[in-house]
């Protein structure tokens, strides 16, 4: 889960890091309230939103006094950057910069460990710096064992080069965003830039936070970090059911179990769409190992409340789960669904329990229901389908 | 032979108490899997009776992984206990030494993994998984929750990502048959990887040629296209989930700089091409680039 800047931001200030004053605001009295909290002077109005260049797109803006920020906040909020559309900006204090500078510490998947990156020309893009000035970039494994100490900022601080006067509270504050990304469960804690300010404080102006959702069960309080304004109301929905929903452009309702033969599911269906006139996969979900007849409805009705689905493809390769445990959870399904249930269903199943599986659908013999040979076969069908209903 | 587990293969299941241990023991049990314990603490000198063929085979519960194997010589270790003591589990298990450990628990904390795979490296011992569906040697061994009703022992190893992709390509090529089917995760980290099954099948008498799946995200297939190229001379199909996927958002752009790739499906067929592997554009497709090999 990536966090927005001022959640980053307080994160930063409950574990230590120096972070400058920050308040969030949702409209330009809130605006106007945060700039005066903050002394009543100098504010930048920052678009909070979960992607980069949002400076160069105009969502980052000075303001010399509260009306001001009020103004320039009304400017903002609404915006569309890159197709996300600000709902929140943040008031943060102005500071006087000296200097900029880049730190981040994330996992480092090719080497299944951590790594440290460090430069001393921050402020621009990252990706920039990496691929024109790859020599500025200092990387510096962290063993997952072991942590950055006192030891690691030093030699992370060395390698970056570091001037000799700041060097020991840069090493500090690594350290405190290490604690931040161990104590909270980050996959990544980014800061760009880190600034040494005109009076000599080292401070963390803009950060970047992507935390581990998979550690949510040793962190209550991260469910409320979760930006629910952005979700689709359909992934909304799925969410509830604790389904793995995400919705797509197309028009074939897809349902499988286990990421992968999902992920391939929608290739399929997106291969055989070619030749019935370009119909794609409407969305993935993932209903998991047990397609169990309440599982199986919940999945149906969010993608049966997609407007966009013409057809839905069911594509089940039963391993644990056994097939005829599917076809109930089908027929049931459409029990419980009734008349909501109005689009044809493509029903593919193989494995455990195939025939007993097969047999109960054809015994049900429901109107909407095709059944399938193959994973091939169930895709162009579905495929066809949409196509002839669009 | 077979790759990271034989016939002589002797099993533990750490969680073997709990619902999904006892399901999947049982299960195991079936397919001819030498389970030679469990272990829990609270329940050490008790034992479990599982239903195998026409009776019933009682496996002994001790309190540690230790004392396992010092009673019976495992040495393969499969867990299934929830993600908050997994870690421990799965440390338990280095440190007493054990050269195999599978963790089937979807839904670790990656910093969990983080540290026990620099554990294991240090220890010298292997990981599969987590988030896995297990390893099986047709026929030998199945450790995890693959299911061995699928297909039978054969020429052809397999590794993959994803646990039901793994069945669907079993089921598409079960006529030929596998040496040993790998799922080694999804998981950011992840304690066996493709280029670790890569070089154990290239080292395998009994495997002819190789499937290798892999999906989007990071770069673990470009590097294994790499590895082939470089040390692979037996042949090896490819298939690559996700050409329609929508981008990730779990990948910061630090991140991506790391990784040195975009993750997406694209790159990884091109990458694996570039090796001289045939990649399949379905699971159909990828099967009948096999049967090619093998005909």
């Amino acid at each position: 889960m990536d966090l927005f800047e001022y959640q980053a931001r307080d994160i930063f200030e409950k574990h230590g890091v120096p972070v400058l004053g920050g308040v969030v605001a949702t409209t330009p009295e809130e605006a106007r309230e945060g700039a005066e909290k903050l002394g009543g002077g100098t504010v930048v109005v920052k678009a909070q939103v979960k992607t980069g260049g949002r400076g160069k797109a105009g969502g980052v803006k000075l303001a010399h006094s509260p009306e001001e920020a009020a103004e320039k906040a009304s400017e903002i909020l609404g915006m569309d950057i890159k197709g996300h559309t600000v709902h929140r900006v943040m008031i943060a204090a102005g500071a006087k910069i000296a200097e900029e500078f880049y730190f981040s510490v994330l996992l480092d998947r090719a080497n299944r460990s951590y790594l440290a990156m460090a430069s001393v020309e921050g402020g621009m893009e990252i990706e920039v710096l990496a691929v024109e000035r790859p020599e500025a970039l200092a990387k510096v494994a962290v063993d997952p064992t072991v942590g950055i100490d006192q030891a690691k900022a030093d030699e992370i601080v060395a390698a970056a080069g570091f001037a000799d006067d700041i060097k020991a509270q840069v090493a500090d504050v690594i350290q405190k965003l290490w604690t931040v990304y161990k104590e909270e469960d980050a996959t990544l804690v980014e800061v760009n830039p880190l600034v040494r300010t005109e009076d000599g404080s080292i401070v963390a102006l803009d950060g970047k936070v992507t935390l581990d959702e998979n550690a949510g069960f040793r962190h209550a309080d991260h469910a409320e970090l979760e930006d629910k304004d952005a979700a689709d109301p359909l992934e909304a929905k799925a969410k509830e059911n604790d389904l793995n929903y995400v919705k797509l452009d197309g028009q074939v309702g897809i349902i499988g179990n286990g990421a992968g033969l999902v992920m391939s599911t929608l290739d399929v269906v997106a291969y055989a769409g070619e030749q019935h006139g370009g119909v794609k996969p409407a969305n993935f979900l993932d209903i998991g190992g047990g397609a169990s007849a309440a599982v199986m409805a919940a999945g149906l009705d969010v993608i049966l409340n997609d407007e966009q689905v013409k057809s839905v493809f069911v594509n089940v390769f039963g391993g644990i789960t056994a097939c005829d445990e599917v076809a109930n959870g089908i027929v049931q399904a459409l029990a419980i669904l009734g008349d909501e249930a109005n689009k044809p269903l493509v029903v593919r199943l193989d494995g455990n329990n195939v025939e007993e599986g097969r047999a109960i659908l054809a015994e049900a013999n429901h109107p909407l229901v095709t059944l399938a040979e193959t994973m091939d076969g169930g895709a162009d069908k579905a495929a066809e389908l949409a196509n002839a209903a669009s | 032979m077979a790759i990271f587990i034989n016939e002589d293969s002797k099993v533990i299941v750490q969680g073997m108490t709990g619902s999904e241990g006892q399901k999947h023991t049982t299960r195991m049990l079936a397919s001819g899997t030498n389970i030679v314990g469990g272990v829990n603490p609270r329940k050490a000198g008790t034992s479990v009776s599982f239903p195998k063929g026409e009776g019933t085979v009682d496996v002994p519960v001790f309190g540690s992984v230790a004392e396992a194997i010092a009673a019976t010589g495992a040495d393969v270790s499969v867990i299934f206990v929830p993600p908050a003591f997994t870690k421990s589990a799965v440390v338990e298990s280095i440190e007493a030494g054990m050269p195999l450990t599978v963790i089937i628990t979807e839904g670790v904390p990656v910093a969990d993994s983080a540290e026990f795979f620099t554990l294991a490296e240090a220890k010298g011992v292997r990981l599969i998984g987590p988030n896995c569906p297990g390893i099986i040697s047709p026929g030998k061994s199945n450790v995890g929750i693959i299911p061995a009703d699928i297909t039978g022992p054969g020429k052809i190893g397999l590794v993959s990502k994803s646990g039901t992709l793994t069945y669907q390509m079993m089921y598409e090529l079960r006529d030929f048959g596998f040496s040993t089917a790998i799922g080694i995760g999804g998981d950011p980290i992840i304690g066996t990887t493709h280029i670790d099954a890569l070089a154990a099948f290239e080292a395998d008498p009994d495997t002819e040629a190789i499937v290798m799946i892999g999906e989007i995200g990071g770069d673990a297939e470009e590097r294994a296209a790499a590895y082939i190229q470089a040390h692979v001379t037996k042949p090896v199909v490819g298939y690559v989930a996700g050409f329609t996927a929508p981008e990730g958002k779990t990948m910061g752009h630090a991140g991506a700089i790391v990784s040195g790739s975009s993750g997406t499906a694209q790159a990884k067929k091109e990458a694996l091409e570039a090796a001289g592997v045939k990649v399949g554009k379905t699971p159909s497709e990828t099967a009948a680039l096999m049967r090619e090999i093998l005909s």
